[in-house]
């Protein structure tokens, strides 16, 4: 059998998002192995939210913004871009390849490109193969992820879950 | 008090339920944590779906819901509606897309049912966690600030104060009127432009509830929808506005000009008196002068002052200041306008080098009856051109200066043929790419003027000079043109030529735009909201735009859109109040550092520093709730409400775990 990997897409409300339902409205096919999670802005996504993402399973991770320039908050994409180069800096230190998380500019009015760069994509990460060393990811991200942790404590919700 | 979610699925008829396994989906649902019942219904949101949820959420089985059908962007609203009609909080509600992101978009049944469990786990897992938030409103001040006073802006302040609204109609020039105040006639209907515009601009200037501050400045705007303040530069006239009546005595006198004293006729092109104290045309309102300070020979060597002579009013002061006038506003209509392509850096076209080679604004005031030449065509050294080339595109639909279609310039070419024909019947060549005459009347225009002996000549222009090869070219402008219906390279010597220059945004309007926080596309004009739903609109709320400030434009196009900002902004004035969103930032205060990264990162300067606090505060009204600053913020002291770390946490998990 063919190793699918999982992909969490971050995608903003106004581009993105809304170019990802374009490409629902023209029925375009592209491969169920992306799972996304619709932000306001690019400039919302944290890196920590990418590195949960690979903690939890994903074995890839896209982020999808307006186009430089069209920004519906001015300027969020800039910094989704700005964070995204630090992260990748980052990512080999953690045993993560950097080709695992992507960031592109998807328009509203590009659903054919939404859904080609998630072919494109999941493709790639297939070949990578599964991210074959979450446990030591989760030792090592476990400083780094778990300030929220404590957060979760606090309001009593962690022990629920 | 626990949660109880309700999980609704929907068919949607067949398109999530041909692809997607609803039983599946239902029994995996029905194990989840916090999920106390799970409906499917084929149409969630009919009037019987939507029903469902309203029954389920009043008798109490439930106090969170998600909807797990189509996209947000479709039916947040409506199930949020529900909610808020149930009694619950909007805000507790989720919805899964497993139709546009799902079922309509993959193929196998197991891996797109999969995929929606996944996405359907995400969201209970977030609701969760979600709180209610309140509604906020704000009262929106009734009085609307109109930047710029050309036809849009007059057509919309005229709309506004007839409504019985309060308008402050701001305007750099002496006087307004704008474009339209310098044009004959305008096109298709040769309408005589100051025989249409003088009226609206004298109702302007007497109109009860229009404040008019022209030869004026916008210097700053802050605030936010329904509450922005205004600071605005009146610049200094030298005149007082109280005192003078514009009888004329002062620039009739004026010994100082602003036009070469030995210029040729076109380069002492005027539609207005051209001495240093001035009203920019006739009709201008207000009809009060302006000095102009680089030109005034009291101002260059304090010798004359003939104008306080003679003006009986006493109205000249050579010492008045420029004032800064601070005000509120509820909404802003931006309408600034167009300049016109400066030509100058296309070299082989000569512009600026070669006398007679003019530019359409150029060309449009020589035609004007009140301006310099009395309307009166004429060539640099006075005589009546026999022959009269027109060149289209100029600058626009060019990718070295504007790649679009400045949409008027076909039309006020064919329009000036016309005039030529008219006044002095010269020989008239169009130089074209492609006719666009697209408007009301437009096509029958050109129609028109094809039995009126203009030559038209398709192909752009290579070259204007006056290096003459032949007999015929010397003494001439030469116009090298390649005509693409004949297929071969044409050089026509003619005596005049008429660059039609493309409109292109205002220099100004980067600074307008940054001060009312708009977006500038990259053809430099301001972004709409939405470039079909939402053209008067723009990101920022309370902000309209109306005419070429949002793209080239024709009167008409202008007018009409100057209406719609008007009535965008009389349906909020109306309203009395605004909901502003819900979803913003908030500064936990024991967490903050004070380091403030998040003040810089805020697009909209909502966050500032609280220095007797020593931590960053969050203006929630100026909030749009975008979340970077939460995400840039190193001490996670700010959380975006609704979009909070946690919950996102929650939804990663969420979706992995199917």
């Amino acid at each position: 059998m063919t190793f699918e990997p999982k992909i969490v897409g971050f995608l903003c409300n106004w581009c993105s998002y809304t170019g990802a339902d374009l490409a629902g409205t023209a029925r375009i096919k592209y491969a169920p192995n992306i799972r996304s999670i619709r932000v306001m802005c690019s400039g919302r996504i944290e890196p920590t939210f990418i590195m949960k993402a690979l903690y939890e399973g994903a074995d890839g991770v896209l982020i999808a913004g307006c186009h430089p320039g069209d920004c519906h908050y001015q300027e969020g994409n800039y910094k989704a871009l700005r964070r995204h180069r630090l992260l990748k800096r980052i990512l080999h230190e953690y045993g993560v390849e950097p080709e695992r998380v992507r960031l592109e500019w998807v328009a509203a009015s590009e659903g054919e490109r939404f859904a080609k760069i998630v072919d494109e994509f999941t493709d790639q990460i297939r070949e990578l193969g599964p991210l074959g060393i979450k446990d030591s990811l989760a030792e090592a991200m476990k400083d780094d992820i778990d300030p929220h942790e404590a957060d979760k404590e606090e309001s009593g919700v962690a022990n629920e879950a | 008090m626990s949660e109880r979610i309700g999980v609704y699925v929907c068919h949607c008829g067949t398109n999530i339920a041909g692809r997607v396994d609803i039983d599946e989906v239902v029994e995996f649902a029905k194990g989840l944590d916090a999920v106390t019942l799970v409906r499917e219904y084929k149409f969630m949101c009919s009037d019987p779906g939507q029903s469902l949820i309203q029954k389920d959420i009043e008798d109490g089985l439930i106090n969170r819901v998600v909807v797990a059908s189509c996209s947000p962007l479709m039916h947040e609203k409506t199930f949020r509606n529900v909610c808020t009609r149930g009694g619950l909080n909007e805000y507790l509600f989720t919805m899964a897309n497993i139709r546009e992101q799902c079922s309509w978009v993959h193929v196998d049944v197991e891996r797109t049912t999969d995929k929606a469990k996944g996405l359907i786990e995400a969201a209970v897992r977030r609701t969760r966690l979600q709180e209610p938030l309140t509604k906020r409103e704000v009262p929106i001040n009734p009085r609307t600030l109109v930047i710029g006073g050309g036809i849009a802006g007059i057509q919309a302040a005229l709309d506004l104060a007839e409504a019985g609204k309060k308008v402050v109609l701001v305007e750099k020039e002496p006087s307004i009127g704008g474009h339209m105040a310098k044009f004959d006639k305008t096109f298709p209907t040769l309408d005589c432009s100051a025989c249409i515009l003088t009226p609206k601009m004298v109702s302007v200037g007497q109109h009860e509830n229009i404040e008019l501050m022209s030869w004026s400045e916008v210097e700053d705007i802050g605030g936010y929808v329904g509450n922005f303040n205004v600071t605005v530069r009146k610049k200094t006239r030298y005149v007082d506005a109280d005192l003078c009546n514009g009888c004329g005595a002062c620039w009739e006198k004026c010994p100082g000009t602003r036009v070469p004293r030995k210029g040729n006729v076109h380069e002492k092109l005027s539609i207005g008196p051209t001495t240093s104290i001035y009203i920019p045309f006739m009709q201008a309102v207000p009809a009060i002068p302006v000095i102009d300070a680089d030109t005034c020979i009291r101002f260059k060597n304090g010798k004359c002052g003939i104008c306080a002579e003679v003006c009986e009013r006493n109205a000249i002061n050579y010492d008045m200041e420029d004032e800064l006038i601070e005000f509120e506003v509820g909404s802003i209509i931006i309408a600034t306008g167009f300049q016109t392509f400066d030509p100058t850096p296309i070299k082989r076209y000569g512009y600026g080098k070669l006398d007679n080679v003019l530019t359409a604004i150029e060309f449009e005031i020589m035609n004007c009856a009140s301006g310099s030449t009395g309307g009166n065509i004429r060539m640099a050294d006075g005589s009546e051109p026999k022959s009269i080339g027109i060149v289209h595109c100029v600058g626009s639909r060019d990718k070295h200066y504007h790649e679009y279609c400045s949409r008027v310039c076909c039309m006020y070419a064919l329009k000036y043929s016309h005039l030529i024909k008219e006044k002095i019947d010269a020989e008239v060549y169009e130089f074209y790419i492609d006719l666009r005459c697209f408007g009301k009347g437009y096509e029958e225009f050109y129609d028109r003027l094809l039995g009126e002996d203009v030559r038209f000549v398709r192909g752009k222009v290579a070259e204007i000079t006056e290096v003459p090869i032949e007999e015929a070219e010397k003494g001439k402008l030469v116009v090298e043109v390649e005509d693409t219906l004949v297929g071969k390279v044409r050089r026509i010597p003619l005596d005049m030529v008429v660059l039609c220059t493309g409109l292109e945004a205002h220099e100004s309007l980067a600074d307008i735009a940054g001060l009312c926080s708009v977006s500038i596309g990259k053809d430099g004009f301001i972004i709409e909201k939405h470039p079909k739903l939402g053209p008067v609109a723009t990101t920022t709320d309370g902000v309209f735009i109306a005419g070429a400030c949002q793209s080239p434009k024709d009167i008409p196009d202008t007018v009409a859109q100057a209406s719609a900002a008007s009535s965008a902004v009389l349906s909020m004035i109306t309203r009395e109040k605004i909901e502003i969103e819900s979803a913003t930032a908030s500064v936990d205060e024991d967490k903050c550092s004070g380091c403030k990264i998040c003040n810089s990162l805020c697009p909209y300067l909502a966050i500032k520093y609280d220095e007797e606090k020593g931590v960053s505060v969050v203006n929630e009204a100026l909030c749009k709730g975008c979340g970077t600053c939460a995400a840039g913020c190193p001490s996670n002291a700010i959380s975006a409400k609704h979009f909070e770390d946690r919950q996102i946490f929650a939804e990663i998990e969420g979706i992995l775990s199917a």
